[in-house]
């Protein structure tokens, strides 16, 4: 599956299948932090995501002066 | 999963309330926890003017778009911080989203209030960048809500922000920060006007989950004068928190402001007065914004911006418990 990366830039290639919960903690992904995407649809910590989806962690953190 | 309201599909887990919703129901989740919060901490009604500032990112986006389609009457305020391509891409995401939606959105920019845009303030100022553009923006609110009419002025804070400001001012024991901290910042001075965080009980992941779920397109990409800022610091470790206890963050905000903040609710006699530059309240003869901008101008020969005429130069006292001037508050 290709995971991007949103905001840092850059993407992995991995190979597998595996539950989005999963997916979070081998990259070290709080999931508070981000929003998983895939298409249109947001994606709950136990769904499964297959080798040939493409999945956005979108950051959702905002900082600095607000 | 499934949404624990329909038995469908569910697209978003909130582990602090142990529930699941699908798309649908969590828009109307999230709509009515703001409709709900601007009732129960009386922010505002339906006969209010309310000044949405917006920032082209999610929050202010978000809350705009709860308070329009709730009907209230609402017009939009953009900062143009001129903060290269961020705020180019901003300033675009707000026009867009007021034209679509045939709402009013009024534009200042930072450079045309203080003399220059926030990348040359930050070079002139030893205020840290962040300290300076809020200073800024919080002092263009104020006054373009008094320019246009407004009674408040309402901002995108979330639960994320208000609990990293509580944790950033717990840390240093800043009772005089941890007064101020409310949202609802009331009006204590006729030069100041109301303003309020409705958004302060809902998390930057429930913001940004409405953001995309209703198709509000926002600006993803973080400010660049952001990065390292301690407030994110202070937002990671509350996030590692909430993983391992969901529900901190809400409860740790939730509780100050109910149980703690009452302790530190001192009623300080307070000079508040008019600046005698622009009018603004401030606590000494000229505001904080305008000492800022006399540096802009020392430091690129920009030309006096023009000032307002002062109404009444008499000093008001009054008691304060929550809000200082608004031009000199450094934290949100």
């Amino acid at each position: 599956m290709r995971v991007i990366l949103r905001n840092q830039g850059r993407e992995l290639e991995l190979a597998g299948r595996r539950r989005v919960k999963e997916l979070l903690a081998e990259l070290g992904v709080l999931p508070e932090t981000v929003l998983v995407i895939r298409g249109r649809e947001l994606l709950t910590a136990d769904e499964l995501v297959r080798e040939d989806d493409v999945i956005e962690l979108r950051p959702v953190i905002s900082g600095g002066c607000r | 999963m499934k949404c624990k309201k329909c038995g469908g599909r569910a697209v978003l887990e909130l582990r602090r309330h142990n529930t699941a919703f699908c798309a649908d129901d969590f828009l109307g989740f999230f709509r009515s926890q703001v409709l709900e919060t601007v009732r129960r901490w009386k922010m505002f009604t339906r006969e209010d003017s309310v000044l949405v500032a917006v920032s082209g990112g999610k929050d202010s986006l978000a809350l705009w778009d709860v308070l329009l389609e709730a009907g209230f009457r609402t017009a939009g305020l953009y900062i143009d911080l001129g903060i290269f391509d961020y705020s180019r891409e901003s300033k675009a995401r707000c026009q867009s989203f007021a034209a679509e939606r045939g709402a009013r959105l009024i534009v200042v920019a930072v450079a045309d209030a203080v003399g220059a845009a926030i990348p040359a303030v930050k070079d002139v100022t030893r205020r840290p960048t962040c300290s300076a553009c809020g200073l800024s923006k919080r002092y263009i609110m104020n006054r373009a809500a008094l320019d246009h009419g407004f009674g408040v002025v309402a901002t995108g804070h979330n639960l994320d922000d208000e609990a990293a400001t509580l944790l950033g001012s717990t840390l240093r024991w800043d009772d005089s920060a941890l007064a101020r901290q409310t949202p609802v910042l009331e009006a204590t001075h006729p030069k100041l006007v109301r303003r309020v965080k409705p958004l302060f009980r809902l998390s930057e992941r429930e913001t940004a989950a409405y953001a995309f779920l209703h198709g509000i397109d926002y600006v993803v990409e973080e400010c660049p004068f952001a990065r390292g800022a301690t407030s994110i610091t202070h937002k990671e470790i509350l996030n590692r928190l909430e993983d391992a206890s969901p529900g901190v963050k809400a409860t740790f905000l939730v509780n100050y402001l109910e149980r703690a903040r009452p302790l530190f609710q001192t009623r300080e006699q307070v000079d508040l007065r008019e600046c005698g530059r622009c009018g603004q309240t401030t606590t000494g003869e000229v505001c904080a914004f305008c000492k800022l901008a006399d540096q802009v101008r020392r430091a690129t020969g920009a030309p006096a911006r023009p000032a307002l005429e002062p109404t009444d130069p008499a000093p008001l006292r009054g008691l304060i418990s929550d809000l200082h001037a608004a031009s000199e508050i450094h934290s949100a």
